[in-house]
């Protein structure tokens, strides 16, 4: 099976059933995309098909409609994305393990929203549980990535 | 008690030794009565030295040896060595270092103890010290207990500047110059003449002189990093997904396992048949552990679907089937055969009680998950004579002599590399998970394993907080709070898990009374009673151990008698408070809130709590509305002192995480029993706190205290009392068991 990620071809031999998820973190060794619940209620495995958010616990591999990008697809330390930016403005990881899937839904919120007010905030990043309670930062991250990306 | 006695008690003998091509600083760490003992340990080698500090041409590496789990620990180690050596921590390497006993954690030790952490009296003062050497002994190197800062701070300074002075010597003795005309910048030695030479390049140097260990720490005025605004050193990894966790471990042929054990913690295996699973794609082998058995397979998915497909004979474990047996229990030991401790008794409360209209209340509070959101994980390599374990723990020292019992490998052929956990909340002062993960590799030599836990695993198979109950009894007399009796019953906390990682400790368990017994109010008529109920689940330290249930119990029910004797809530705290920290977060807080009352207008309610844990007063206000889908938490105002702070942009962080975690658990989060085993094994039955649900949160670090604290725990304990006071004042409705949503919404 093919998987484009990040701009990049990948070949994998994994059954149509698995999890998207499994086939990153086992099958390719892409381990920023985590395992938290694996049922959806937590959003660690947040991972982008096509530019929307997906919760990558919950794709089987069949089932992949199009490119993935991960975090690592969003921005790098020597190349930061304006999200990952304001992330590290604010401060905002405590543990950390929860950031990357909080900031590919804050890239699909943006992406469709690029002035959210703190109910669009909720409303979109409601799903993405941080149990360290970064959240006060993760909404002021939202706002000033939001803000950077108008003026960029 | 003096500066002396206080530096004597909290410090190590700092030193140093040659390493291959350079030089490391660091604690010597047993005390002896010889001129130089630095000069022995030197022929010894390096075992003779626990570094803090390593330098050699290649670069300085900073050993950073508490664990961190998401509460920056790692950086403000760093940080705390990098003030006085004066280096960019940020170009330093940050190891964990080995398990070792120069590492011991003697507050976590000194505040185990059945005095309250305002009684700086002879007595408990002289038991600390007594404790502090115990844990000195037996080297224990436990991060928790928000110790880490406290235990820490001076020690990594003075770690630094010995290096630093250490240096200096090296460059003077190589240059000619006078030490006098040296000074230090960015990891080099300057010269009178501007010339530069680096750390790096005098670490050789360093080796072969005496080091310079009477050195006097810079004062909080000469800080140039500490007590500043600064970057996380982990943020911008954290940010960018390329934090690698214990869980991300990836080595060449590595495998992958999981474990199913028995829902009936501690219940054993009768019988089985792996031949399901076994026939499933990528399943190499099925293997009993402790409580059960692992399965061992190309992929974490293929394990986690074999291991439900064992077919297994659970053996029930000998603890109650049913939560409503569980609370039968608790309330059956509610009687003098089950006294603990009376650590508090003041005035005489009998008479008090019985001379007006007794007031009376129980509370409860459930067990609770510690739920970190990285799911126990190790990774471990079983060779001949050598284990290799990647995990994240709190215990590394508990972790390699368990590693060295299960193989009957010497303790010295154990590495540990320590990594960063994905949450913990004391979780990870457990060390199931990772003995497991050694007899699956075991089982399969040469080849390394990862095993991870399923969240539901993970969940039912917790060290979770106990089960918890409390009834009050108190009076009030013209408008004041008089009597207050409360007694507190839970199962052994300290008998459950010293009886895991160490040995049970004599005597009382404080950590039953943590939160009640050592509130710094002087009631007339005041007494905290513990009851050790018989052990139910094992159950584990939750951030904020015995407070996190207790503050809740304690300060509702002072509420309730205030308000019966219709005075303010903040009001009478202020006149019944005895402890001068503990009023400035008191009055604080409400200058912070404009405090003016609980009434805030229709539908709304505001309210207040405040709790002593871990050495550290904490205030904390909320606001709540009213709305038509439930209760909405509005604000939340937080004031503490935990003295000196050096990491302010993270201690901020520390403060509003605690109070999420704390109320998130009291709106939402229980863990029940039936048929012995957990009914929430997910998120989507134990959500906590979600961003929809987050107030605005409004804190303030006093620094004002004498000793230094750590914060990562004590805003959890107030916020739940705190959020059920608000709640009565917007509904007159007074909660007294969590989780509250048993009994109103939240919108």
């Amino acid at each position: 099976m093919d998987l484009t990620i990040n701009g990049t071809s990948h070949t994998v031999d994994l059954p149509d059933d698995m999890p998207l998820l499994w086939a990153l973190r086992d099958g390719l060794n892409i381990t920023s995309v985590k395992y938290g619940c694996g049922i959806a209620q937590c959003g660690a495995c947040t991972v982008h098909i096509d530019g929307e958010a997906v919760r990558s616990c919950q794709v089987a591999l069949a089932d992949v409609w199009g490119e993935i990008t991960t975090i690592e697809g969003l921005g790098t330390p020597d190349a930061l994305h304006v999200i990952q930016a304001a992330w590290i403005e604010h401060q905002v990881a405590q543990c950390g393990y929860c950031q990357s899937g909080q900031m590919m839904q804050a890239a699909d919120l943006l992406e469709r929203n690029p002035e959210p007010s703190d109910e669009d905030i909720d409303a979109a990043m409601s799903g993405n549980l941080c149990r360290c309670g970064t959240y006060p930062r993760i909404r002021a991250a939202v706002h000033a990535a939001a803000s950077a990306m108008r003026e960029a | 008690m003096g500066r002396a006695r206080t530096i004597a008690r909290r410090s190590f003998l700092i030193g140093s030794a040659a390493i291959a091509g350079g030089v490391a600083f660091g604690a010597y760490f047993v005390t002896r009565p010889t001129p130089n003992p630095l000069l022995d340990g030197l022929a010894e080698g390096e075992a003779a030295l626990t570094p803090f500090v390593k330098i050699t041409p290649d670069g300085i590496t900073l050993i950073v040896p508490r664990a961190d789990v998401g509460q920056g620990i790692a950086s403000t180690q760093a940080m705390l060595i990098a003030e006085e050596l004066d280096i960019d921590p940020g170009m330093a390497t940050l190891d964990p270092g080995q398990p070792h006993r120069a590492y011991f954690n003697g507050t976590v030790a000194a505040d185990g103890l059945s005095f309250p952490g305002w009684d700086k009296g002879f007595v408990a003062e002289t038991v600390r010290d007594l404790m502090m050497n115990v844990a000195r002994l037996s080297g224990s190197q436990f991060t928790g207990g928000s110790s880490s800062t406290a235990d820490l701070h001076e020690t990594l300074r003075r770690a630094g500047a010995t290096a630093r002075e250490t240096l200096k010597a090296a460059a003077a003795a190589r240059t000619r110059l006078p030490i006098s005309d040296l000074r230090t910048e960015e990891g080099h030695v300057v010269l009178p003449d501007g010339g530069r030479i680096a750390y790096t390049d005098l670490a050789a140097d360093a080796a072969v002189i005496a080091p310079v260990t009477d050195v006097a720490l810079r004062p909080a005025s000469e800080w140039t990093r500490l007590g500043k605004p600064y970057q996380r050193l982990d943020i911008v990894a954290k940010s960018t997904g390329t934090q690698a966790y214990g869980i991300d471990v990836v080595l060449p042929g590595m495998l992958y396992a999981t474990v199913r054990a028995n829902p009936g913690r501690g219940g054993g295996l009768a019988d089985y048949s792996a031949d399901a699973a076994l026939a499933m794609q990528g399943v190499q082998s099925v293997v009993e552990v402790n409580e059960g058995l692992a399965v061992i397979a190309n992929n974490t998915w293929f394990a986690f679907q074999a291991a439900q497909a064992l077919e297994i004979d659970w053996l029930p474990p000998d603890y109650p089937a049913s939560s409503a047996e569980m609370w039968q229990a608790l309330s059956d030991a509610h009687a003098d055969e089950f006294r603990n401790s009376r650590l508090r008794d003041e005035g005489d409360v009998e008479r008090a009680l019985n001379r007006a209209t007794k007031i009376e209340s129980e509370y409860r509070t459930p067990f609770l998950a510690h739920a970190a959101l990285e799911p126990l994980s190790a990774t471990v390599l079983v060779e001949k004579n050598r284990v290799t374990i990647w995990t994240a723990t709190q215990v590394p020292h508990v972790v390699r002599d368990a590693a060295a019992e299960v193989t009957g490998i010497d303790a010295a052929n154990v590495i540990l590399h320590a990594l960063p956990a994905g949450g913990s909340f004391g979780r990870r002062l457990d060390h199931d998970y990772v003995v497991q993960a050694i007899q699956i590799a075991a089982s399969m030599p040469g080849t390394p394993i990862k095993t991870t836990w399923s969240r539901e695993e993970d969940m039912s198979h917790d060290f979770p907080r106990p089960l918890h109950m409390a009834r009050g009894r108190g009076t009030v007399e013209d408008g004041r709070v008089v009597a207050f009796d409360l007694d507190t019953i839970s199962p052994s906390l300290v008998a459950s898990w010293f009886g895991r990682v160490f040995i049970v400790p004599p005597g009382p368990d404080a950590m039953l009374v943590w939160g009640a017994f050592d509130q710094p109010y002087a009631i007339p008529n005041y007494r905290v009673t513990g009851y050790a109920a018989p052990p139910l689940v094992p159950v584990g330290s939750w951030r904020s151990p015995g407070a996190c249930s207790n503050s809740f119990f304690h300060e509702s029910f002072l509420s309730e008698l205030i308000h019966a004797a219709g005075a303010d809530p903040l009001e009478e705290r202020l006149r019944l408070i005895d402890h001068a920290d503990s009023r400035r977060v008191l009055e604080a807080v409400g200058e912070m809130a404009s405090w003016s009352g609980a009434d805030i207008g229709p539908r709304r309610g505001r309210g207040v709590a405040f709790a002593y844990t871990h050495g550290v007063p904490v205030a904390e206000v909320i606001d709540v509305t009213l709305t038509e889908q439930g209760i909405r938490i509005d604000e939340v105002w937080i004031a503490a002192d935990c003295g000196t702070v050096f990491d302010p942009v993270n201690a901020e962080a520390q403060l509003t995480g605690a109070a999420v975690y704390g109320l998130g658990h009291a709106m939402n989060c229980e863990l029940t029993y039936e048929n012995h085993a957990v009914q929430q094994t997910n998120f989507d039955a134990f959500e906590g706190m979600r961003l929809h649900h987050t107030p605005r949160f409004h804190t303030q670090l006093l620094g004002l205290a004498e000793r230094v604290r750590g914060i990562g725990e004590p805003a959890t304990a107030p916020a739940a009392p705190a959020l059920a006071d608000a709640i009565f004042a917007a509904t007159g409705r007074r909660l007294r068991e969590m989780p509250f949503n048993k009994f109103v919404d939240f919108a």
